[in-house]
């Protein structure tokens, strides 16, 4: 009996043994499994990347070549290093780690030994090449800047690391991909496919010809040109306005939501970041942490909206009937949260809508927020209501726009105030500091830029996109031809923009119209924080300011941030007025405008937090 | 004795099995190892050569342990289980660590792995208590002390560190249920796992409910006329459920990273198939390159020398834990399903060979023989072909190693010496 169990157990398991064999070797066998068999060499064709356009057709990015030497390790022959490194231009050490390194990650398969030699280099090398067993000159094709603009917006491509080897099987070692920006975005397309050609060898590493007579080879695709929505022009000039200054701008065409100009600063050449000076000039960028230039602060800071937020908030009272454009609140040159006064600079007396937006009333607004809460039985409910119609303007969450990196910002709901304040122990009076955009609310320049285009168009957007053409087609995915609509209905925004119009008129912006141009914005001056040995410190306020253009029929709508620059029409609505004339009429008529923005500076503002020494803030004299 | 008369005894068709084996292993270690300007097979400086001076040297003990009188095995047992377990402790002052390993002597002209040994020492020590006429294998106490001659060699081996060979030893309790160890013993040790693999797959809900049902099948097909212990019943339900709620906190506490990704990846526990197929390829890197250069093979093989991955050293430790991987790739599924049924075909044969030994001692020893071997042949073809998890321990005959295979060829063959004698006891 015993002796059958035993028995059973043996034949049981040769049993499972031969049946998983089977699967392995007669069912799940394939004949072509050749592309990781060792015993293939694999040669490939590389494609000329796609090259990248602006809206108007101006070519920005080309390519160039470059050659990067790669070696065989185990093809390598005893050779005179000395000559052979000063030919490479590197010491005998490099020469020594990289051929080791190289070994280690395979002595079979090519590695780079030295990437991304320039035409000159390779002129010299090319001819001495075969002296050297085991190494040979791959040809690489480099991206070609014709712009010094525009580096966060056009990323750029560098070779695969180990991580794109294991997560992506296409890539093989040496080959490029795009690792940010437009370049990471529409890699797939710009790109193309490399043709294959697979040649049998022998077991003596010896090739023998054609694998199936080429059976399986393929050509290369050439990758897809693309145009994007950017406009060189005001690109180029907006990051020259950006001089010496922090911050970023977003310029939206409202009717299409095209990206215009998505400028952050301070920003770099894209040039710095091909060839072989790349990485010691990518980590010159990389480690400046304290101005940040590789930050897109376009798409990733995220300050409190500030004044023009106040836009949104009178949206929301009208929409909900709390309030009409004539309805009015007193400003007693501030308004008061229980017996604290908190100030106001619009002048004081009656406000209403009209003179609350242009005057950039805190009291007014704050009068409409506490109205709209007080119409609610709970501050859940209206919380809720609020909650909804802010994160229609596209504000809270991902934006959704083709770029790989981007912030959520804020739209605080009332599970966030029952975190902070304990479940139900807040009022409106916590949260009154929304009502000037001064509070737990925040925003990226995008998601104010876009915001200001749904304003723009009385009601809805499109999300906002830099792709405009693949190959010469017209873009038409869903997600970027799909409108967005608000919950606010298009009768409401009158009022509100006639305000906005007025912040030009007569308001806080009088200074900067540009003759002949209609234009309805909002100032924004952002009071913000840090910390200085731990002590929590004011420093100058932020500049904000948005923007569109013209008002009845709106061709750009943009926000401008510019960090530390004070009261919202000094820096950003200067820059903002700038930026907005130079795209509707291609030319500058206010020079002396235009001269102070390009040669201001804000390093000394920016310098003082790391004085160590006591310093005013918000400075008026320019 | 007479020499003559063993040669007429031994099991031949045990003998031709074993040179089979031995032969197809080395045939692949060359090519496993294959290195173009060391063709000769007579090179030693190559692993091939190595192994076939080990070989060879294997070949030369066998007629010193024919030559032995059978029941020298029985008596001197317990100075051979001593002995080794004297070897194993002087690793820990004498020792050679290999790869994190101190499990081996430096003899010179070879590394010497006191473990390989003490299989076949434990073995007869084992048989020999278990035959003594003293012994009641129902009694408790001596249950233990069996069990204590299992567990003292493999307590001493995991630290060298070495779980894999360790483990071998606890596959000698088949041995004692051969002898009438209560066969429940294994019932619930085996119910045990399944419960612990069950809930990590399906959770404790249904470890529960699939329990549940089984009880009640249980009850719908028994004859009316059968009394069911209810009571017993209720207590291995309660104890089933509470293994199975203790499985996840010795998963997430007890267990480390590494074992885990091993269950993760053996028992399919990862349900995206993006990050299982991340673990294959890194976790389970030796696995995956073993199954593929196995599959790779198809059915006849890329031929002698022909394996393409082998040549690249795709596979790591392809001469010794996965060179079934060779056999795999250079012979396809014909060398395959040739190997795995001649290990059939040769454990089905030592079986036959314990059940008609006369002599208790034999028997118990022969059952030793089969549990070593099977357990080893189990596990590595196993674990290559990615149906167990990576426990790491040689292919009888197969791998590359001194030490092992000496010590198959010690184990096997003082069985054989055994078994020649059966028509001769006298004591």
């Amino acid at each position: 009996m015993k002796k059958l169990v035993l028995s059973s157990l043996i034949i049981l398991i040769g049993l499972t043994f031969i049946g998983r064999l089977s699967y392995l070797q007669l069912f799940r066998f394939s004949p072509d499994q050749i592309f990781d068999d060792p015993a293939i060499k694999v040669v490939y064709d590389y494609p000329e990347r796609g090259y990248i356009y602006d809206r108007d057709g101006e070519l920005l990015v080309a390519n160039q070549p470059a050659y990067d030497v790669m070696v065989i390790p185990r093809e390598v022959e005893p050779l005179d290093t000395l000559e052979f490194c000063s030919l490479l231009g590197i010491d005998r050490e490099r020469f020594v780690s990289q051929l080791k390194k190289a070994r280690v990650y395979s002595p079979r398969l090519p590695s780079v030994m030295v990437p991304q030699l320039s035409k000159e280099d390779y002129a010299g090398l090319q001819e001495k090449m075969r002296k050297y067993k085991g190494f040979y000159i791959e040809k690489r094709s480099l991206r070609d800047y014709k712009t010094n603009a525009a580096a966060n917006v056009l990323g750029y491509i560098s070779e695969v690391n180990e991580w794109d080897l294991k997560n992506n099987p296409y890539y093989e070692q040496g080959e490029l991909t795009g690792r940010t920006g437009i370049e990471k975005q529409y890699e797939e397309v710009l790109r193309g496919r490399k043709g294959v050609k697979m040649i049998q060898k022998d077991r003596f590493n010896r090739e023998i010809g054609p694998y199936k007579d080429g059976a399986l080879d393929t050509m290369p695709q050439p990758g897809t040109e693309i145009r994007i929505t950017l406009d060189k022009t005001l690109q180029e000039y907006g990051e020259r306005l950006m001089n010496g200054k922090r911050g970023g701008i977003v310029a939206i065409e409202p009717e299409t939501g095209e990206i215009l100009a998505l400028i952050s600063g301070p920003t770099y050449d894209p040039a710095l970041l091909v060839g072989r000076e790349r990485s010691r000039n990518y980590s010159t960028l990389h480690y400046d942490t304290i101005s940040k230039p590789t930050w897109d602060r376009a798409i990733l800071a995220q300050p409190s909206p500030g004044s023009p937020f106040k836009t949104l908030n009178a949206l929301v009272a009208l929409q909900e009937g709390v309030i009409t454009p004539e309805t009015s609140f007193r400003c007693y040159h501030g308004f008061y949260v229980g017996n604290k006064l908190r100030g106001c600079h619009c002048g004081g007396g009656l406000r209403t809508m009209n003179s609350g937006i242009y005057k950039s009333c805190n009291a007014y607004f704050a009068g409409t927020f506490r109205k709209f809460y007080d119409s609610y039985e709970t501050t859940d409910a209206a919380m809720d209501v609020w909650e909804k119609h802010m994160k229609s303007f596209g504000l809270g969450d991902f934006l959704g726009y083709d770029l790989p990196t981007g912030a959520k910002g804020r739209v605080p709901d009332k599970e966030y105030y029952d975190r902070v304040y304990g479940d139900g122990r807040w009022s409106s009076t916590y949260i009154i500091s929304n009502a000037i955009g001064q509070g737990e609310v925040a925003a990226t320049p995008i998601q104010l830029a876009n915001m200001t285009a749904a304003i723009a168009n009385r009601g809805w957007f499109y999300t906002p996109h830099l792709i405009k053409q693949i190959g010469g087609d017209d873009i038409s995915d869903p997600k970027f031809t799909q409108k967005h609509y608000t919950t606010i209905d298009p009768q409401h925004f009158d009022p509100v923009i006639r305000g906005m119009a007025d912040v030009y008129e007569k308001g806080t912006a009088k200074w900067l119209s540009i003759p002949g141009v209609k234009i309805a914005g909002k100032t924004g001056t952002v009071e913000n924080y840090t910390k200085i040995d731990g002590v929590r410190t004011q420093l100058t306020d932020h500049s904000l300011f948005v923007a569109f253009a013209p008002v009845d029929n709106p061709k750009i709508a943009l926000a401008v941030y510019i960090e530390h620059g004070y009261y919202g029409a000094r820096y950003a609505g200067h820059i903002a007025s700038l930026l907005i004339e130079k795209y509707l009429k291609g030319e500058i008529t206010r020079t002396d405008l235009e001269k102070r923005m390009l040669e201001k500076t804000l390093e000394k503002e920016y310098a003082k937090p790391y004085s160590g020494e006591e310093f005013e803030i918000n400075e008026y004299v320019w | 004795m007479s020499g003559s008369s063993v040669l007429r005894r031994v099991d031949w068709l045990t003998v031709f099995l074993f040179l089979t084996l031995i032969a197809i292993g080395w045939v692949n270690i060359y090519s496993s190892t294959f290195n173009e300007e060391h063709s000769s097979i007579f090179d030693v400086t190559q692993r091939y050569g190595k192994q076939l001076v080990f070989i060879l040297l294997s070949f030369g003990l066998i007629p010193l342990i024919m030559a032995l009188e059978a029941n020298f095995y029985e008596r001197f047992s317990s100075v051979f289980y001593v002995g080794a377990l004297a070897l194993l402790l002087g690793l820990f002052l004498f020792g050679k660590n290999i790869a994190g390993a101190t499990s081996w002597y430096d003899l010179g002209f070879f590394n010497f792995q006191p473990s390989e040994l003490a299989k076949a020492t434990t073995a007869l020590a084992l048989a020999k208590y278990l035959s003594d006429i003293q012994t009641d294998i129902k009694r408790r106490k001596d249950q233990l002390y069996a069990l204590l001659i299992i567990l003292i060699p493999a307590l001493l081996i995991i630290p060298q560190p070495d779980p894999g060979s360790a483990l071998v030893f606890f596959s000698l309790v088949f041995v004692l249920f051969r002898e009438g160890l209560p066969l429940w013993y294994l019932g619930l040790a085996v119910a045990a796992i399944l419960v612990f693999i069950c809930t990590l797959m399906f959770g404790t809900v249904w470890v529960g409910i699939g329990l549940a049902l089984m009880i009640i099948l249980f009850f719908m097909v028994k004859k009316p006329t059968y009394k069911m212990p209810v009571l017993p019943l209720v207590a291995i339900y309660a104890g089933a459920i509470i293994l199975s709620l203790s499985v996840n906190f010795v998963f997430e506490n007890v267990f480390e990273q590494r074992h885990r990704d091993r269950f993760s990846l053996w028992l399919r526990l990862e349900k995206d198939p993006e990050k299982l197929e991340q673990i294959r390829k890194t976790i389970g890197y030796n696995t995956y390159q073993s199954e593929k250069a196995i599959e790779s093979g198809g059915f006849f093989g890329k031929g002698f020398l022909e394996g393409t991955r082998t040549k690249g050293d795709f596979v790591p430790e392809q001469d010794t834990d996965y060179i079934f991987t060779t056999v795999g790739e250079e012979w396809g599924f014909v060398g395959t399903a040739t190997v795995v049924i001649l290990f059939t075909i040769l454990l089905l044969r030592l079986v036959h060979l314990s059940e008609r030994q006369k002599n208790p001692f034999s028997r118990m020893y022969g059952y030793g023989v089969i549990s070593i071997l099977l357990i080893h042949y189990f596990i590595n073809i196993g674990m290559v072909i990615g149906v167990l998890p990576t426990i790491g321990i040689p292919l009888p005959f197969f791998s590359y190693g001194g030490s092992g295979l000496i010590g198959f060829t010690i184990l096997l063959f003082i069985f054989l010496r055994l078994d020649a004698n059966r028509l001769k006891e006298w004591s």
